[in-house]
């Protein structure tokens, strides 16, 4: 067969593209390009199951940021053990399916050394078990409080973001003391939102207050106003924690339908994350207050580990993204990612980790770990590590909404949130 | 709150909710009743009309309602047109199958969606009202709005009727939609007509999405909803029947915006669905619908 092209260009264009390959391969075999400043030869490979779309996607979005800003940082620092650290993304959809699935294909095709990331807490409780099955650590950076309940496994670890029964435990005395005693909960009809719904009332009834109506709303939900009804005339706390991609639509509807005459009101800051303030239907929101885990303006006292999260990740001091003031991060959830990983390094470093064959010492190495000091890489602060439960411990802040930002008027201490549990991972078989 | 109160809110909602539905229905019905295509990508253009009104708001700045009146020309000017080019490059090929064409839409939906996806992206994005005041009642706040939302809806569905019935093109549309081969014989370009109707039913869905993105946000799943809610009205009001869709909508919007007030929301769904089955077992033509010639 003939060739439709004139030889003449043919044989130029292979001239050209042998002369390209050459080049590359001789960059290539430099030692410059093969190991980078990096001590060890081979990778750690860290496999990120990410919400890139569904309903948790604004989480991801950010969730994937913090973590390539921190992956980058790492590699900086030159590795974990002298080797690079690359992060491998993968979507889930916000999908439980989908999430145990990626998890599989990280353990068994990538064959990963560990997994983080995770966050909705539906994903977490179908994806946790097959992790563990396939004996792969997994990092999870949810606050489900199914680790601290014994519903999860040895390979599970949440040692960036406190969980929500460790949260509600430690704000109930203040809402009771301060904004009042009768509370209508306002939540998402799965997992997460049961956690606030149990915990609180359990919380505040210690108190001496009571939760005077509960109100479930599914998690896909688009319209609410038909909810608040439900709301009783008793209320003095309407207390309201939602998720998804209408979380803004429930803000402002609420607003809407209580006006002025409206009761006080916490708010998880879940039900703003990735949401602008300054959106004039949110004006009622004015004097109301917020859990924050990490706060979202930078405060008076803001920290220089603050204040260097901040650049790395690419966020200003409104908590939204430098490059598009309109992009607002979700602020109160991301650093567990940043922490997490930082969390890995160091266990990693006190197993000597060099590959996949030392999973086993990775985890033993986490259940040794105690406490965390406040730095770079812990910017939301000083945390607490429970090796038995798995689970990490910090502190939460009360925000007040003044001038449409977020003051803290409130810091928990660690010690307000920690639990008893009978739960002890380490008994389980490695 | 006291029953009066109570109630009326739930109307209120039902009734937006019935609105938004009739518009989004009416183009499902329409394109069943002329062309015998169950379109099942319907919900995405409602989703399409939305994410274009997002476009056009964030594209212009100043007061809102301009944005606003400008997605309200353009929106189901380009959703009517990507439908119009559907038609002609998938739906036609298909010989309007019946079969063959429910599983082009399906495809058809997920082509919308995940386009929609990669190029606007997974988040939902928040669209100005074009005016914003609440309506103080002694009980609750209402979102003028929404009660603008019924009225357009109104105005809208007096609209089709009067097109439908009182012009040319509605007559053509009719008699395609009465007898596809007699029309032809009679000289109507029965071809040329399907495709504008499923232009003309993208169309409403898209305008459909405009209205209920202030309420709402634009999300690239947005569709799944408007498209469950069209058949089931579709359906009890009888395929193919405009004031059987018309009386369907309300009756379910209410139903649901009552139900779900008074009890629960997935109580609501279920009556919805319930109907549908009764619907189905005892009139399979829908209440308003006739018998198969």
């Amino acid at each position: 067969m003939h060739s439709k092209y004139n030889p003449l260009s043919l044989s130029m264009q292979r001239r050209t593209a042998l002369k390209t390959l050459g080049g590359a391969a001789i960059a290539l075999t430099s030692p410059a390009v093969l190991r980078p400043g990096f001590a060890q030869d081979g990778t750690i490979k860290l496999g990120a199951p990410m919400h890139r779309t569904g309903i948790g996607a604004s989480y991801g979005r950010w969730y994937e940021r913090t973590a390539t800003a921190a992956v980058k940082l790492v590699n900086e620092m030159g590795g974990i053990n002298g080797r690079k650290v690359e992060m491998i993304v993968e979507d889930d959809g916000t999908d439980p399916k989908r999430g145990t699935e990626v998890v599989e294909k990280f353990a068994t095709q990538y064959k990963v050394d560990a997994i983080f990331g995770h966050l909705f807490s539906n994903v977490v409780a179908a994806a946790a078990p097959r992790a563990g099955e396939l004996k792969v650590p997994y990092f999870i950076c949810s606050e489900a409080s199914l680790l601290g309940a014994g519903k999860l496994n040895r390979y599970t670890f949440q040692p960036g973001i406190t969980d929500v029964r460790a949260q509600v435990q430690a704000m109930a005395p203040w809402i009771g003391s301060t904004i009042g005693k009768k509370v209508t909960m306002i939540f998402p009809d799965y997992n997460f939102g049961h956690d606030h719904r149990d915990f609180f009332t359990a919380a505040i009834k210690a108190q001496g207050g009571e939760v005077v109506a509960k109100i479930a709303v599914p998690p896909t939900e688009t319209s609410f106003t038909r909810y608040f009804p439900q709301i009783p005339p008793s209320t003095e706390v309407i207390y309201h924690v939602m998720v998804g991609p209408a979380v803004l639509t429930f803000v402002k509807e609420l607003g809407d339908y209580l006006g002025s005459k409206r009761p006080e009101i916490f708010g998880f800051i879940d039900s703003l994350e990735a949401v602008n303030f300054n959106t004039p239907q949110l004006g009622f929101l004015e004097g109301t207050y917020f859990w924050e885990a990490y706060p979202r303006y930078a405060q008076a006292n803001q920290t220089e580990f603050d204040k260097f999260f901040r650049e790395k990740v690419g966020v200003d001091a409104n908590g939204a993204s430098i490059a598009d003031p309109k992009d607002i991060s979700t602020y109160s959830h991301m650093f567990s990612c940043w922490e997490t990983l930082f969390v890995i390094k160091q266990a990693m470093e006190m197993a000597n980790y060099r590959g996949p064959e030392q999973k086993k010492d990775l985890v033993v190495a986490m259940e040794s770990m105690t406490s965390f000091a406040e730095g770079k890489e812990h910017p939301q602060g000083a945390k607490q590590f429970n090796g038995k439960t798995h689970q990490v411990f910090g502190s939460q802040n009360i925000s007040k909404v003044e001038g449409g930002k977020l003051k803290v008027v409130h810091r928990t201490k660690i010690e307000d949130g920690l639990y008893e549990s009978p739960t002890d991972y380490t008994k389980m078989d490695l | 709150m006291g029953l009066g109160p109570y109630l009326l809110l739930a109307t209120l909602e039902g009734l937006v909710q019935a609105a938004v539905l009739c518009i989004t229905a009416a183009g499902l019905s329409l394109v069943f009743g002329v062309m015998r295509v169950v379109n099942v990508a319907h919900g995405e253009f409602v989703m399409l009309g939305a994410v274009i009104a997002w476009y056009a708001a964030s594209l212009l700045t100043g007061h809102p309602a301009l944005g606003f009146v400008v997605a309200l020309i353009i929106s189901p000017l380009i959703v009517g047109a990507i439908a119009a080019l559907s038609e002609r490059l998938i739906l036609k090929r298909l010989d309007y199958n019946p079969e063959a064409t429910i599983v082009a839409t399906i495809g058809l939906l997920y082509i919308i969606q995940q386009s929609v996806l990669i190029l606007y992206g997974p988040d939902a994005r928040p669209v100005d009202p074009p005016f914003y005041y609440t309506i103080r009642l002694p009980w609750f706040g209402y979102s003028a709005y929404k009660l603008f939302v019924i009225g357009a809806a109104i105005l809208i569905m007096g609209l089709i009727w009067f097109v439908l019935q009182k012009t040319r093109a509605g007559l053509i549309m009719r008699a395609t939609q009465f007898d596809r081969e007699t029309a032809q014989a009679f000289g109507i370009p029965v071809d040329k007509v399907s495709a504008y109707v499923f232009a003309l039913g993208a169309g409403l869905a898209a305008i459909a999405g405009i209205l209920v993105v202030p309420i709402q946000q634009a999300h690239y799943l947005m569709g799944t909803d408007p498209l469950l809610l069209s058949f089931i009205v579709v359906i009890i009001g009888g395929l193919g029947s405009m004031s059987g869709t018309v009386v369907a909508a309300i009756l379910i919007g209410l139903s649901d915006g009552i139900l779900s007030m008074m009890f629960s929301p997935t109580l609501a769904k279920m009556v919805s669905t319930l109907l549908v089955a009764l619907v189905l077992v005892f009139r399979p033509n829908g209440l308003f619908g006739k018998a198969a010639r």
